[in-house]
């Protein structure tokens, strides 16, 4: 079909793209794995040695690097509960008919378009705060002591705020799905008598799997990366109590001057990743062939 | 087709969507109220009607110079949305128009650099901006958060590009229209719809990014997301201030976010829900 001319053609249009992706992935990830094998202090800028695989040792025998793997999991697994099953029941909820559906919907998806430092201090100062926040007011109302979340539940409170900023994402593309749902399908599985439940485990969550996976798996890849909100909250404490594997190589790198034990903590980040990746690819890849 | 619905239950329905609504939005409500309070009225426990004073907005860009790191988020959000569309829309067109065995395969691989963490690769990006006088500058952010929303904006370009049909651009062809008589005049006028939609929903992922904007600035170039990340250290007297500040960032954002629900659906999922 397509002439040489215009495959030439495509080609030539394509490359700025290929050219400038390959570069920022092989560049910065070749320096990464380079540095890994490097003492390189920035302190000390002049005294660079081949290290072999001590940066590895040295920041798999901390003990907050295992508390920041840790800590990663529970953000990015917490944060997937609450959105995930929040956001099926109120995709549900939004796909009855209601009055303002419109209205109600821009309230809903809101949260997702706050950037992340604001989010997080709005949370941190007027809803959160011990002394004056909005659930301090409602425990002193109920005559309760109030809560200090972020000395007592610094990891908790930020996948409270995580999930406020992605639930809306959840809800979106589950609504969205739920809508394609074919309205003579759910109408014969009425006349045919069942019920609420029925219909829901029998005909909307087959429906609506592609979508959960979906959803899974791009928050995945973002939950991942969540740096800014732990930054303007707790700045990873107390402790290392909120310490997520970015902020870890944050902290290692601009704060320790450690080039080395950071880029080897950048290297595993990668390898945690791309293990993600490999799931993500798969599932989209599978609809590119319909 | 349509189902008659008792008014008793949709009433009952939307009592409940509301109210679940507004909890949700309560946070983003409560911050343009406090915006309106004075200082003291600010942590003088929960109040919903403020003073409405304009006092804070007037403070935050006299003691605190909003204008700048506004201007930096716009040049910056639009500066790499403008930067990126024109590199991705020569390549969305050649995949989606004229297709290979290995167009498949470069999508797919466009999309896996998106899930390199940005963390992991802070160091050598840190020490290439230092070298190359970067650090700070308007530039270097532009074309870092090009790079990073590249993959979104080809992926999105394409799935608007593959819709239009191919057999317009054969009777084009058939009526003698050159190649670039064919973008021009047949496909341009079609693609304006993908192509502003793809801008809408890349300029909100760049406004909003929280990462490389904090990392990569200090003052110069610090755009909003720095600039709000900035009050997380002061004490005392700052929350109405905040709140006038956080409603000036999220603001046009957000007018914006409400006009691309379907974009964001599509864009976000690369296409797998529409």
């Amino acid at each position: 079909m397509a002439t040489r001319q215009t495959r030439t053609l495509a080609r030539f249009m394509m490359a700025p793209s290929v050219m400038l992706l390959l570069f920022w992935m092989i560049v910065p990830l070749a320096m990464t794995l380079w540095f890994s094998f490097q003492n390189y202090n920035l302190l000390n800028p002049g005294n660079v040695s081949f290290a072999g695989l001590f940066n590895y040792k040295f920041f798999y025998t901390d003990p907050a690097f295992f508390q920041s793997i840790w800590n990663t999991l529970v953000l990015v697994v917490g944060v997937l509960l609450i959105t995930v099953v929040g956001g099926i029941l109120l995709a549900l909820l939004l796909d009855q008919p209601i009055f303002g559906q419109g209205i109600v919907r821009i309230l809903v998806i809101s949260p997702f378009f706050v950037m992340p430092p604001v989010a997080a201090l709005v949370w941190k100062n007027m809803i959160m705060h011990p002394g004056y926040g909005v659930f301090a007011d409602i425990a002193k109302f109920f005559g309760a002591q109030p809560v200090d979340w972020f000395a007592q539940f610094p990891l908790l409170s930020i996948v409270i705020i995580v999930a406020w900023q992605w639930l809306p994402f959840a809800t979106l593309i589950l609504l969205t799905a739920l809508q394609s749902l074919d309205g003579e399908q759910k109408e014969a599985a009425e006349m045919d008598g069942a019920n609420f439940v029925n219909r829901f485990i029998y005909l909307t969550l087959p429906h609506l799997a592609r979508a959960i996976t979906v959803v899974i798996l791009i928050q995945t890849i973002f939950l991942l990366g969540v740096y800014a909100e732990i930054l303007v909250t707790t700045n990873g404490g107390p402790g290392y109590a909120s310490t997520n594997l970015p902020f870890l190589i944050y902290r290692t790198a601009l704060l320790g001057y450690d080039v080395g034990g950071a880029s080897a903590g950048g290297v595993i980040a990668i390898v945690l990743a791309n293990i993600v990746a490999i799931f993500l690819m798969r599932a989209v890849g599978k609809n590119l062939d319909r | 087709m349509a189902r008659a619905v008792s008014t008793r239950s949709k009433v009952g329905w939307t009592i409940a969507a509301w109210v679940v609504a507004l909890i949700i939005f309560f946070p983003i409500l409560y911050t343009v109220i406090t915006s309106l309070k004075s200082e003291p009225e600010a942590i003088a426990g929960f109040n919903l009607i403020p003073s409405f004073t304009l006092e804070n907005y007037v403070e935050v860009q006299t003691q605190r110079d909003y204008f700048r790191p506004f201007m930096n988020s716009v040049i910056i959000a639009v500066g790499s949305t403008m930067l990126g569309v024109v590199i991705a829309v020569p390549a969305a067109w050649s995949m989606a128009f004229s297709p290979t065995h290995r167009t498949k395969d470069i999508l797919m691989w466009m999309l896996s650099t998106k899930m390199m963490p940005a963390a992991a690769v802070l160091v050598p990006i840190y020490l290439l901006f230092r070298d190359f006088g970067l650090l700070d500058s308007r530039i270097g952010l532009t074309l870092m958060l090009m790079l990073i929303n590249l993959p979104i904006v080809v992926w999105m370009l394409y799935t608007y590009f593959r819709e239009i049909p191919g057999e317009i651009l054969e009777a084009a062809r058939m009526d003698g229209a050159t190649l670039w008589g064919e973008i021009w005049y047949v496909l341009t006028p079609m693609a304006v719809p993908g192509i502003a939609s793809t801008m809408l929903l890349n300029i909100i992922l760049a406004w909003n990014e929280a990462f490389w904007t904090i990392r990569l600035t200090t003052t110069n170039a610090a755009p909003l997301t720095a600039f709000i990340a900035s009050f997380s250290s002061p004490q005392g007297l700052f929350w109405a201030k905040l709140s006038a500040a956080s409603t000036l960032a999220i603001a046009p954002i957000l007018i914006m976010g409400w006009f691309s629900q379907r974009q964001l659906v599509r864009g976000l999922t690369f296409g797998a829900v529409k």
